[in-house]
């Protein structure tokens, strides 16, 4: 089995360091000129299926995304890193997870690959189900949170980061992954790899091809700000910290 | 209405967030019933029984059960008695449960840190610069809670406790070992004090140098922001924030740390925020309660020892 191919799920979001704001009238995010990126989760998703490929153990990495036209700028970004191939999938709007995983199972099956490898989370929903959902469907087994990855024959063998510490799984191929922020650091495209990636295909899909029901399951009642916290005081020495943490009645 | 609790417990010790969750779960509005499987849940369900609140305590000890197949196969075996499934938004949780969630067809609902009503939830989206309120359009609610939003329920109940019958299933994924933290520190889900470091540290060595007498004298967790774990200050398992830990103790102390929104992220919940940073413009004091501007090698032994 090794040596198949690798999908690789990337999703278009907010860039990590710009903040976002509530719109005012409640109905989401403001995302309006805001700078949009590659999910981090997913570079490092994909920067793993790039390495597997340069050490041999698989033979073509494909990038997929879902949703607007503008996912074509993320597909060529993944494109630029060094995957092969690209497919987008064109959605309306956000799509959620559980049908998102409906889409990508359509396309591994379609194209027989090995392995799928996804972010542990969005940074946008914050939903970290994707993954799970699509190992769910697929009948195949999930190595989530991953921060080491060996190919070796039909398995591949996962660490994971949980919260009691490490674990460690062995999954039969195909199999899914969805990567934590320790597992590796992506590279950046350079200029001549992102002329080529201009040349590397690109394949055009929609959804309704997939006769997969989009509608959303969760209707969004509002979107509001969090709860502010108040700058507290500074306090001039460790002295009067002590004596304010005691007065607070937490020490 | 009828709800199913999944519990996170480790060898026969239940987890608090199992009781956390619980006070989400009971919040839907129907009887609690409560499934404790895996390595040792016949111990940890001797003690889910006494939580206020539960009707019936489910049991299905073995081993087997620590992988997300056969987990979420049992599940979803005992789903169809039930209105609502729900689950810690713990690393078993979030493993197991948008499993469940798609094997039935429906959205699973993460995170939620409250219940409006059986349908209707509220949750953090955007590392919490946002929090969105969602109405489910799904017969059955799947649903992962944010813990540090919930008080744990009380113990006082006597709920029967029953063996569940598994159908064995082929698994695809198989153990091979598991490094778990040393237990002598208190679990950052759990503590009432936790004292946090960052890159500032600029050493596994200092880390531990400085945190740990500090985190001793008053009995704390230790955490860890993303830069000190991914320098290797920390173990991964400290990581506080969107993407690692969410913690809401009754003061969180964060010494070197900037302030990111990841980072923020994790600590919203805290009673009482200290910051100890050399910045005095550092992000982290435009939220902390208590701000000491300086350097934290020469501060953190002082604080240590006035305590
Ligand atoms: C997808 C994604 C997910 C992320 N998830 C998380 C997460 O879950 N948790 C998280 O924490 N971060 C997360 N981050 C990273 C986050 O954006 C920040 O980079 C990180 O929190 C910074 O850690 P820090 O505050 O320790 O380091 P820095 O930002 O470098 O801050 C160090 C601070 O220490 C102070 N300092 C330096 N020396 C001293 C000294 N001697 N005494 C006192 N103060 C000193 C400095 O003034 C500075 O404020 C995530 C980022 C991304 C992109
Ligand atoms: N619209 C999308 N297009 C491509 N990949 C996606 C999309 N949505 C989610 N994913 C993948 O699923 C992962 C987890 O997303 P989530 O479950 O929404 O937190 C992401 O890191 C991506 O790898």
């Amino acid at each position: 089995m090794a040596g198949g191919k690798a999908l690789v799920c990337v999703k278009r979001v907010v860039d990590p360091n710009v903040k976002v704001r509530v719109k005012a009238d409640g109905t989401g995010v403001d995302l309006t000129n805001l700078k949009m990126t590659m999910n981090p989760f997913c570079e490092i998703a994909l920067e793993e299926a790039i390495r597997l490929r340069e050490a041999g153990g698989i033979e073509e990495v494909i990038a997929v995304s879902i949703g607007t036209a503008q996912a074509q700028d993320t597909l060529r970004t993944a494109l630029a890193m060094g995957a092969d191939r690209a497919i987008h999938i064109a959605a309306p709007a956000e799509v959620e997870p559980l049908a998102v995983a409906k889409l990508v199972k359509a396309v591994a099956v379609e194209e027989g690959v090995s392995l799928v490898l996804l972010g542990k989370q969005a940074i946008d929903d914050d939903s970290n189900q994707t993954g799970q959902m699509l190992a769910a469907l697929l009948g195949w087994g999930q190595g989530t949170f991953a921060s080491k990855v060996e190919l070796s024959g039909n398995t591949v063998k996962v660490t994971r980061e949980v919260d009691t510490g490490l674990e460690v799984l062995d999954l039969d191929l195909p199999a899914i992954i969805t990567v934590d922020l320790r597992l590796n650091t992506p590279r950046f495209a350079t200029l001549p790899n992102i002329m080529k990636a201009k040349k590397k295909p690109l394949a055009e899909r929609k959804a309704e091809e997939f006769g997969i029901d989009l509608a959303p399951r969760l209707e969004v009642v509002k979107v509001e700000p969090p709860a502010e916290r108040k700058a507290g005081v500074k306090v001039e020495s460790v002295a009067a910290l002590v004596q304010s943490l005691k007065s607070a009645g937490v020490i | 209405m009828t709800t199913l609790l999944i519990a996170e417990h480790s060898n026969g010790a239940l987890s608090d967030q199992t009781a956390k969750a619980l006070s989400a779960a009971l919040q839907l509005g129907g009887s609690v019933d409560i499934l404790v499987a895996g390595l040792g849940a016949a111990t940890a369900a001797t003690e889910a029984a006494t939580l206020a609140g539960i009707a019936r305590v489910l049991v299905a000890d073995d081993a087997a059960l620590r992988l997300a197949e056969p987990l979420s196969a049992l599940v979803l075996s005992l789903a169809p008695g039930y209105t609502a499934l729900v689950a810690p938004a713990t690393s078993s949780g979030k493993n197991v449960m948008p499993r469940v969630a798609a094997l039935l067809d429906v959205m699973q609902i993460s995170e939620v840190s409250a219940v409006i009503d059986a349908k209707t939830f509220k949750r953090p989206i955007y590392a919490g610069s946002a929090f969105a309120t969602v109405k489910s359009r799904d017969p059955v609610q799947v649903i992962t809670v944010r813990t540090a939003s919930f008080a744990a329920a009380p113990a006082g109940g006597s709920a029967p406790i029953e063996t569940v019958q598994e159908t064995a299933t082929a698994s695809p994924s198989r153990f091979v070992s598991a490094e778990v933290a040393q237990g002598d520190r208190p679990d950052l889900s759990a503590a009432r004090i936790v004292v946090s470091g960052g890159r500032a540290f600029g050493s596994k060595e200092k880390f531990d140098e400085l945190l740990v007498p500090l985190a001793e004298k008053l009995g704390a967790a230790i955490g860890a922001s993303r830069a000190a774990v991914d320098a290797g200050y920390a173990a991964n398992e400290l990581q506080v924030g969107q993407t690692g830990r969410v913690v809401a103790p009754q003061l969180y102390v964060a010494c070197g740390i900037s302030g990111a929104i990841q980072h923020l992220a994790g600590i919203k919940d805290a009673r009482v925020i200290v910051a100890i940073n050399k910045d005095a413009e550092a992000p982290i004091f435009q939220i902390a309660d208590y701000g000491l501007v300086g350097d934290v090698f020469e501060l953190l032994p002082e604080l240590t020892k006035a305590l």
